[in-house]
């Protein structure tokens, strides 16, 4: 090769030129200064290494649902399908039956995203899109930091603030204008699914909200051009470049704050009354899968009493791993590449 | 048909850094205008200043005036209502991925609150003939997504797209900069049947495709129009030996 490349001058050019080139090829064969092969037990060492933490997370959750599993079983033989559809919980008489959990997990959940999806994306638009500037980055913190306070705070905020925020104002408002759809009935205590619903939502927005502000940002630049060319306003712009090209990762998010609006045990507990009845009022108390877990753990005395209490918590890790799952899915299919980023 | 457009002392600017310098121009008619000139000159600036694209970049702003039709763009006249009646493509493909074909060419009507199907059904038709896409794709139109075209086909439907609205210009910037050789003739074919129905001003890189497309043209340096001209002239006999330079490849 380097012959070739002296190939011209070489013919009239000094001859000690291409001397030295061959002295340096034959020193190169006969002493190559990186050796090839020899000591390979380093990283058979960082590859085991590797696979044994890869392999812990699979053990630890193969663990947690063995442990599930067995210490339900006694529940699970004394009751079988009846413990989710039967709504009386009472441990005097040992018979147990989690609906009532099952119901205020799912209601104050979907009562959360209710009301956190439309101010999340809302925060989200407001933030990538309107937003000046100076105001971007404190704003985007401040979002981010709404996540990172413990949920006991929140609890306590909503006992000393929220509620009885609710009790004076919100709820006799809601029962005087909507109490006819039945939903804002009865006493308004303050404490109940209401509460419960308000508080997670304020802990799921800062989900929604970075996972929506994060894939509007990746929608391409072009993408709001062509729409503005076309003579949209900046709403039309922002609802047909931005939002609809964005929805499969809006939707992962929703589904990432639901998780987390199922999963949430101490700030729901302090708030939503722990009464296990279903009641079509959304003032009325309720209780959750993961409070009845915290609250009567410790006092479970029985048996059947511990074991059914162990179903709850396994149904509970089931629907959560399963609103997992499908989070992970919508996520998926919008980072593998979507039409939208092969654009960009 | 088209409308002419006229620019007088048009200034703009990218914060405090100023892209366009005085630029005065009249743009005839149902011919295609093109502009060339080397990266950076300011030649895409001058064509989003023709329908405000410009100000929609964070701290750019444009002064002067620009006349297209009847219309005073700068004074008067919502940007709104300007990109309404001005269509664009842009260097880059951008249909819309989330939308099928029909969708995409319609979104412009839908848009402007144009609900009546069967016409949107004939303007689509229509806009896709006029785009020389009709035959690829009348079959899948309501089925395959925009972005599952190829980019030659995605560039036409972009041209489409813009067309539906029944724009009095279209503007485009570098339209073929991301298309190979067969879809770029494809595309320049076009040009030459869409002159009879519209404006065209266009952004090239290409001086082979300036001459082989437009009846004028103009020369941009450094965000200054150095000459404006037929593109015979422009091509062989320039005025200013900047454009001369240029166009022979001593620099750009």
């Amino acid at each position: 090769m380097a012959n070739h490349a002296l190939g011209a001058p070489h013919v009239s050019g000094p001859q000690p030129t291409e001397k030295t080139l061959v002295v340096v090829e034959t020193s190169a064969q006969s002493a190559p200064l990186v050796q090839v092969g020899g000591n390979e037990w380093p990283d058979r060492v960082f590859s085991w290494t590797m696979l044994l933490c890869g392999l812990s997370v699979l053990a630890i959750v193969a663990l947690i649902i063995v442990e599930l599993v067995t210490k339900s079983n006694l529940s699970w033989h004394a009751f079988g399908w009846r413990f989710f559809v039967q709504s009386d919980w009472d441990p005097v008489n040992d018979q147990y039956g989690a609906l009532p959990f099952v119901y205020g997990t799912i209601v104050s959940s979907v009562l959360a995203l209710v009301l956190a999806v439309p101010l999340a994306i809302g925060v989200a638009v407001f933030i990538t899109e309107m937003c000046p500037r100076w105001l971007k980055g404190p704003l985007a913190f401040t979002t981010e930091l709404l996540a990172a306070i413990p949920s006991v705070i929140y609890g306590l905020w909503a006992i000393f603030v929220l509620v009885p925020l609710l009790r004076e104002y919100v709820q006799p408002w809601l029962a005087k204008y909507w109490g006819w759809t039945g939903l804002f009935e009865g006493p308004p205590y303050g404490i109940g699914m209401l509460a419960a619903g308000i508080i997670l939502a304020i802990m799921v927005v800062p989900i929604v909200s970075s996972m929506t502000r994060e894939v509007m940002t990746a929608v391409p630049q072009q993408q709001r051009e062509a729409v503005l060319a076309l003579g949209a306003t900046r709403w039309e712009m922002i609802r047909v470049g931005v939002l609809r090209n964005a929805r499969a990762g809006i939707l992962g998010g929703i589904i990432l704050g639901l998780g987390r609006a199922l999963g949430e045990t101490m700030a729901v507990t302090m708030v939503i009354g722990n009464r296990p009845e279903i009641a079509k009022s959304l003032f009325a108390p309720g209780y959750t899968m993961a409070s009845v877990i915290a609250n009567e753990f410790s006092e479970a005395t029985g048996d059947v009493y511990l074991s059914a209490l162990v179903e709850v918590g396994l149904a509970l890790f089931l629907v959560t791993i399963i609103v997992n799952i499908l989070a992970q899915f919508l996520v998926w299919s919008v980072t593998r590449g979507t039409p939208a980023r092969a654009n960009g | 048909m088209g409308v002419g457009i006229k620019v007088e002392h048009l200034n703009a600017w990218f914060g405090k850094t100023q892209a366009l310098h005085d630029i005065n121009i009249a743009i005839a008619s149902n011919h295609c205008t093109a502009v060339i000139g080397p990266s950076g000159c300011g030649k895409s600036t001058f064509v989003r200043c023709l329908n405000r694209m410009h100000e929609t970049i964070p701290d750019a702003k444009a002064a002067g005036k620009v006349e297209i039709g009847e219309m005073d763009v700068y004074n008067g006249t919502s940007a709104v209502s300007i990109r309404r009646r001005i269509g664009m493509v842009f260097q880059k493909p951008n249909p819309f991925p989330t939308m099928s074909i029909y969708d995409n060419v319609a979104s412009g009507l839908k848009l402007n609150g144009f609900r009546d199907r069967k016409r949107t059904d004939e303007i689509v038709e229509r806009s896709l003939k006029y785009a020389a896409l009709w035959e690829e794709v009348k079959d899948t139109m309501h089925k395959k997504s925009g972005a599952g075209l190829s980019g030659g086909q995605q560039q036409r439907l972009c041209i489409a797209r813009a067309l539906a609205v029944e724009p009095q210009v279209l503007l485009m910037d570098e339209p073929c900069s991301a298309l190979d050789p067969i879809s770029t003739g494809k595309i320049e074919e076009l040009i030459f049947q869409l002159k009879e129905k519209f404006t065209i001003v266009i952004v090239t890189h290409n001086m082979q495709q300036a001459s082989r497309v437009a009846e004028f043209t103009g020369f941009f340096l450094l965000g200054k129009l150095i000459e404006f001209d037929k593109t015979e002239k422009i091509f062989t006999t320039p005025s200013d030996k900047r454009t001369e330079d240029y166009i022979t490849g001593r620099f750009g």
